[in-house]
């Protein structure tokens, strides 16, 4: 075990970080702790899209680059800071598409160069990809296909319910987690709880539990996903949301909605 | 009976799905009007009493995929998927789709969210009906900045389905991939061919029937608002408080 600061340290600037997004388990309390430590040039993957966390990484200025299919905060409407920041120039986005990103990501996990991957031929995001290759079919069809390559984070960061006393965490049925856990070089877990015992021994909780061989810490967050829904657990809180997609209109109301909820939590802490 | 223009376009989007066989259809993200179409569809029986399958990708409790998002990318892969929605920040007379933005790559003037699964689904389901409330020129142009995802495809380069129809706030587009056009079938009460003209950036061809899009129905409108709205106040809080003045309890 370890705590959700001694987590942020451990992640260097300039790192690839893969989160999850708003429907899938993002631990916004790392995002907030990545923000309070001031890191620098992370390069932020969207798997597939981004969400709130994103926009807080963007706006505290901690993000380089990010590579994602969308950033949005749903009902909530445009990601304020991403665009702001994509129109001031100081942001690099990298297009995708999202079945793209599972597929470089399953690349990763099986361990093979690239996998291929139908559609995307005609559409600008390909264009703008000197990393994707359109290839013909090896197997002599006369199709036309892209190769994608495997794509390994250099930190994979979400937030599941719970880890057991043997480092093992349950997602549930957010089964992307699964893959992009396979996917990374390393993983940092937070959870709302660490319970006793071993969930692979239980029938029931294994099939959506990780492995702890993949998982490189965990940390207490309670509420960690908050504002955004966790599972079962609690639901997205719509009110929340609204209410920063209208203050991070401006860098200053940006900046006032930063101090009273991401550094006023270490002051109380 | 009196209806909101939301309830008019829920409905004219379910007639448009029950008008071909229709399996399985997968709603994406923030699409609360198309989920509405495919609840009442849903709720009302298809016409040929099959059983229609709905996937909501942002459904919270009982969500279909237990692989993951990526499930919806796979099942689609396979031909499972007959039918998705889509929409665009742009969308051009041949039915390309930017959700990008414009101005210089990747947005520079105005950054759109992203092209979500776009450049891959709708290639991949059997078919897309195209939805977007905002018809205008700013919208609907000759020529999109940016292609997120083509309308048609070259030889070649496998694609399973094309945009059925092009539903907006004023009027309905049927599609014919294999002249890369639309054609005005129905507009919307108080719409006039001119006023579609006026307000549509891209060319376009007129149906001979052209006619008014039909009215919701008692029952369609009775389905919306009780059973139809049931099923989404967890997803859509924010519509369903809007359109049906129903609150999810706390």
């Amino acid at each position: 075990m370890t705590t959700l600061e001694e987590m942020a340290a451990s992640v260097p600037d300039g790192a690839l970080v893969a989160l999850p997004p708003d429907n899938s388990l993002p631990s916004v309390a790392l995002a907030k702790a990545l923000i309070r430590r001031g890191s620098k040039g992370l390069r932020l993957l969207g798997v597939p899209v981004s969400g709130f966390a994103t926009d807080l990484l963007i706006g505290a200025g901690c993000v380089a680059e990010v590579q994602t299919s969308a950033v949005s905060l749903g009902e909530a409407g445009f990601a304020p800071r991403f665009s702001a920041a994509v129109k001031a120039g100081t942001l690099k986005v990298v297009d995708a598409t999202c079945p793209a990103i599972h597929t470089m990501l399953q690349a990763s996990e099986k361990g093979v160069p690239f996998m291929p991957l139908r559609g995307l031929i005609g559409s600008d995001i390909l264009a703008n990809r000197p990393d994707w290759v359109v290839m013909d079919s090896p197997f002599g069809d006369g199709e036309r296909i892209v190769a994608l390559p495997a794509l390994s984070p250099d930190v994979a960061a979400f937030h599941a319910v719970m880890a057991d006393s043997l480092g093992n965490v349950w997602v549930g049925r957010r089964r992307e987690c699964a893959t992009l856990a396979h996917a990374s070089k390393r993983v940092l877990v937070t959870v709302e709880r660490v319970v006793e015992g071993n969930f692979l021994e239980d029938e029931r909780l294994a099939p959506g539990t990780i492995s702890g061989t993949y998982i490189e810490a965990v940390a207490v967050a309670e509420r960690g996903a908050h504002p955004v829904a966790l599972l079962d657990e609690y639901g997205f809180d719509a009110d929340h949301v609204a209410a920063y997609a209208r203050a991070a209109r401006t860098e200053a109301g940006f900046n006032e909605w930063m101090a009273e909820h991401v550094f006023a939590q270490r002051a109380a802490a | 009976m009196s209806h909101k223009p939301e309830e008019l376009l829920a409905v004219t989007l379910a007639r448009l799905i029950r008008a071909r066989p229709t399996r399985h259809i997968a709603v994406g993200a923030a699409s609360p009007i198309p989920a509405a179409a495919c609840w009442l569809v849903s709720k009302q029986g298809a016409p040929r009493g099959e059983h229609v399958r709905l996937s909501l990708l942002h459904k919270r409790s009982g969500n279909p995929f237990t692989e993951g998002t990526r499930e919806l990318f796979d099942l689609t892969g396979q031909g499972r998927i007959d039918l998705f929605f889509l929409g665009g920040g742009q969308i051009d007379g041949q039915a390309n789709l930017n959700l990008i933005g414009t101005g210089e790559w990747p947005g520079r003037d105005v950054r759109f969210p992203g092209s979500f699964g776009s450049a891959f689904m709708y290639f991949m389901a059997g078919r897309t009906i195209l939805f977007r409330e905002e018809h205008s020129p700013r919208v609907l142009v000759d020529r999109v900045a940016h292609i997120s995802a083509p309308g048609v495809s070259e030889p070649g380069v496998f694609r399973r389905g094309h945009a059925q129809a092009l539903v907006t706030g004023r009027c309905v587009f049927g599609f014919d991939p294999a002249r890369g056009r639309f054609t005005l079938e129905t507009l919307h009460p108080g719409e006039t061919l001119e006023n579609i003209r006026a307000e549509t950036g891209f060319d376009f061809d007129v149906a001979p029937s052209l006619g008014e899009t039909p009215a919701p129905t008692a029952e369609e409108l009775a389905l919306l608002r009780g059973p139809v709205c049931d099923e989404m106040l967890e997803t859509y809080p924010e519509f369903c408080s809007r359109v049906f003045e129903r609150k999810a309890a706390a």
